[in-house]
């Protein structure tokens, strides 16, 4: 990168400089044999995108959560003894509350630098989690879990669930009104399972909720087991951006068997090191000037109030959505017990939109019986029925996601309650079919617009008169560099059914080839050079 | 109930001797007593208005009521099928409605929103005289428990349990069923603080003395006036609405800054 004359002024120094660094390198490689790494990683080619950031995103942001959250168990502590408030917020002034509440309110008031710190954890957080969601979105629309990224997709995937529970487990913990109201929820919802809920529910709660162990508990969760499987995963999710190398989007010179880009060192180091910093400075500037989290509003919990617009961190809400959209009146008397379906079915439902989501690369790969490597991305248009799913999927989400904030709508937007959730409640069901119909036509007319581009070239806006008298607007042709990205895409076709080899063809076949039909059906062929070749002269 | 009726109807059915008319006489009595019991209870509970308005600001009120209330409440404050009867309701009542805009309503909605105030400090009062001449209801707070300078850790604790609910923990307001909502509480004055408590305005339940006490009134508008003048220590409240307002504050300017730094960290240069 920099030009061999920059250093020419360090020239005379650069024996003694030499001398100490060759020294101390040497020093330590005739030990560690690091070198080795040092070549392997310092060579290394990341591809350059904005979008390839977004994990790193995430990953910058959980340093900043690891280095905050030591700060704040220094001070924090997780019992729920009861104590009277004697600190500087006069409102709460000998309120009876738990240890862990006063000790969150002394870091907040009390000790120099607490509350930056736990606004910083906390932002930090909440920029986690939506990092590594966008991130997941790049990944799923470009088609970045194909082989032989798929088992990277599931390690990504349970991240960000275990980003979730960090972050339940964090918000619960200063138990305030809000978190309280919050742990009363999942209560809830683990009473609602049949037959084995209520005695989960007491072996979490160390007996009838609230009790006096769930904080301590969910602080050994917060602080030691999650982040230690966090950390174990991306180091593995890491390794295997390594072993298969990046992603690259398609374009002139890049192909499925190189990576065009810039080495780790000093490139890719330098920018990426300076990117943690930026990282930390916006997080920073927000925790300086935003309040997050103001438990001393909340107060201490006491199971008897509810605030108005209680909901939880916004990774949480698509679930606490799903609860205020399920109609009521589903609860069920008979076979000895209760059962909440309006409980049950949020449950399930959820549960199998994550499954999905978990396993769809495999669904996706079986449905295709693709089992080629891809290392060049796909444009989300070049893969509609993909893209389509996942804006289903992303209109589903958000449905539920929006609920959560039903009342904040309601009142800000000047509707009715009833009226957002009887919106919400056809978002959230008819919502996906729509969302993946306009998507599949628009991703086709994307890719029949790319077609006539490279065929006919751009529309110049020059009209031209013709001796016979006829008019023709000129079409300037699309230049090579853009007509890779337009064209280099994998043209599929359908499974065909085919008899296995007792000449039979299976039920499962037959719904694979379905399947496939359907994920297929609908498809612009990549133009070919013989098109282009043939579509020559013709510019007009 | 049940057990002390039966028996009754049985002896009255086989003798015959009491009076078909005795048992009317008994519910009727029944019905006095306890009605004249909970009409002096609740009298001596809503701390009778004994304001010694001047025939003269009643006479004014009247006039006043006749030309911009009566159309809905009716000449005589009796209520029409437009609006309800203003019999009893007190001089808070009329204070509270007329003192924030509420009344005269503009149109009928939901609930009657707040809107610039129609009437003057002194016309206001002769409304109040007049309607709280027509039946004692509850006056209007003595100036000594609007200081605002009580205990505010209580009337924290007071507002989290009674209030929180629908007003929000910081006063933020809250959506209530049908359109309707409990307001934010920032910026309204402790005497309308005050009156609302004591005369349920709109959806909101009365807390008459007996439920939340006056000194308990007074913490509880210490309470919301600290908040009003303590600014969020952390830094702007983004409207103290809790993790939506945070969660919308991160995707849209800490997530959409990041995205633009990334763009720019990744833009080639010319």
């Amino acid at each position: 990168m920099s030009t061999t004359t920059d250093m020419k002024p360090a020239d005379t120094q650069k024996k003694k400089s030499g001398g100490f660094t060759g020294a101390a390198a040497n020093y330590v490689d005739e030990r560690t044999s690091i070198s080795t790494a040092v070549k392997e990683l310092g060579r290394k080619i990341f591809p350059d995108h904005w979008s390839f950031l977004l994990g790193e995103v995430a990953l910058y942001s959980f340093v900043i959560i690891l280095l905050s959250g030591t700060f704040l168990t220094f001070f924090f502590q997780a019992s729920m003894v009861e104590v009277h408030y004697d600190g500087s917020y006069v409102p709460l002034k000998g309120v009876a509350m738990s240890v862990a509440m006063a000790s969150s309110l002394d870091l907040s008031f009390d000790i120099r630098g607490g509350l930056l710190m736990r606004q910083v954890h906390h932002w930090a957080a909440l920029l986690f989690v939506a990092s590594i969601g966008l991130h997941m979105l790049r990944i799923f629309f470009t088609g970045a879990f194909r082989k032989p990224r798929e088992l990277n997709w599931v390690i990504g995937f349970v991240l960000f669930i275990l980003a979730m529970a960090e972050g339940f487990t964090g918000y619960s913990l200063p138990d305030d009104l809000l978190s309280g109201n919050g742990l009363r929820i999942i209560d809830g919802m683990v009473k609602g399972i049949p037959v084995v809920g209520t005695w989960i529910s007491f072996l979490l709660f160390g007996g009838e909720f609230p009790g006096v162990d769930i904080v301590g508990r969910l602080y050994s969760l917060h602080i030691l087991i999650l982040p230690a499987i966090i950390v174990a995963l991306i180091a593995m999710h890491l390794l295997f951006v390594v072993v298969h190398k990046h992603t690259q989007y398609p374009g002139a010179g890049r192909t499925n068997n190189n990576v065009v880009g810039y080495p780790v060192l000093p490139v890719y180091a330098a920018k990426a090191g300076g990117f943690f910093f930026i990282v930390f400075g916006v997080v920073m500037l927000m925790a300086s000037f935003f309040t997050i989290n103001p438990i001393w509003n909340y107060g201490p919990y006491d199971p008897s109030p509810v605030s108005a617009g209680t909901q939880p961190d916004w990774y949480i809400g698509f679930a606490d959505g799903a609860l205020r959209l399920i109609p009521p009146g589903l609860e069920w008397v008979g076979l000895g017990g209760t059962w909440s379906f309006n409980i049950l079915i949020p449950l399930v439902g959820l549960g199998l939109f994550i499954g999905v989501v978990l396993l769809y690369p495999f669904l996706e790969a079986w449905v295709t019986g693709d089992k080629r490597e891809h290392h060049i991305l796909d444009r989300p248009r070049n893969a509609p029925t993909r893209t389509a799913i996942g804006a289903a999927g992303v209109t589903f989400y958000a449905g539920l996601w929006a609920a959560a904030s039903s009342d904040i709508i309601a009142t800000h937007f000047k509707v009715t309650m009833e009226g957002v959730i009887h919106t919400l409640q056809a978002v959230v069901i008819l919502g996906p079919i729509i969302a993946y119909f306009i998507t599949k036509r628009v991703c086709l007319a994307l890719m029949k617009k790319d077609r006539e581009i490279v065929l006919h070239g751009y529309e110049s806006g020059r009209i031209v008169r013709l001796p016979g008298g006829e008019y023709i607007e000129v079409h300037q042709p699309v230049d090579e560099y853009e007509r890779w990205k337009l064209v280099s895409y994998a043209d599929y076709k359908p499974l065909e059914l085919t008899p296995n080899a007792r000449g039979k063809i299976s039920p499962v076949q037959r719904v694979r080839a379905g399947l496939s039909r359907w994920f297929f059906e609908d498809r612009i062929a990549p133009v070919g050079t013989q098109e282009i070749e043939k579509s020559h002269g013709d510019h007009h | 109930m049940p057990r002390t009726q039966k028996p009754t109807n049985g002896t009255s059915r086989r003798s015959g001797r009491r009076s078909p008319l005795a048992s009317v006489a008994l519910i009727a009595i029944g019905l006095l007593f306890t009605g004249g019991a909970y009409a002096a209870f609740s009298t001596s509970t809503a701390s009778a208005a004994t304001e010694s308005a001047s025939a003269q600001t009643v006479a004014e009120g009247e006039k006043l009521f006749a030309a911009n209330c009566a159309t809905c409440h009716g000449l005589s404050a009796d209520g029409t099928s437009a609006g309800p009867s203003l019999i009893g309701v007190g001089a808070a009542s009329v204070d509270f409605q007329v003192g924030t805009g509420r009344m005269p309503m503009q149109m009928n909605g939901p609930q009657a929103e707040v809107k610039p105030v129609q009437f003057t400090e002194e016309q206001t009062a002769a409304l109040a005289a007049y309607v709280a001449s027509l039946a004692p209801g509850p006056a209007i707070p003595a100036a000594e428990l609007l200081d605002a300078q009580g205990d505010a850790a209580a009337g924290a604790e007071l507002f989290r349990i009674n209030c929180a609910m629908c007003h929000n923990v910081a006063g933020a307001g809250g959506a209530l069923t049908e359109g309707k909502y409990a307001p934010a509480l920032d910026g309204v004055t402790p005497q309308h603080i005050y009156e609302a408590m004591i005369t349920g305005p709109q959806n909101m339940p009365v807390f008459n003395d007996m439920n939340i006490s006056p000194e308990d009134k007074r913490d509880i508008i210490t309470y919301l006036k600290y908040v009003e003048n303590n600014p969020s220590p952390g830094g702007f409240a983004l409207g103290s609405l809790g993790p939506v307002s945070e969660g919308l504050f991160l995707w849209i300017f800490g997530l959409g800054a990041i995205v633009a730094l990334t763009v720019w960290i990744t833009a080639k240069s010319n």
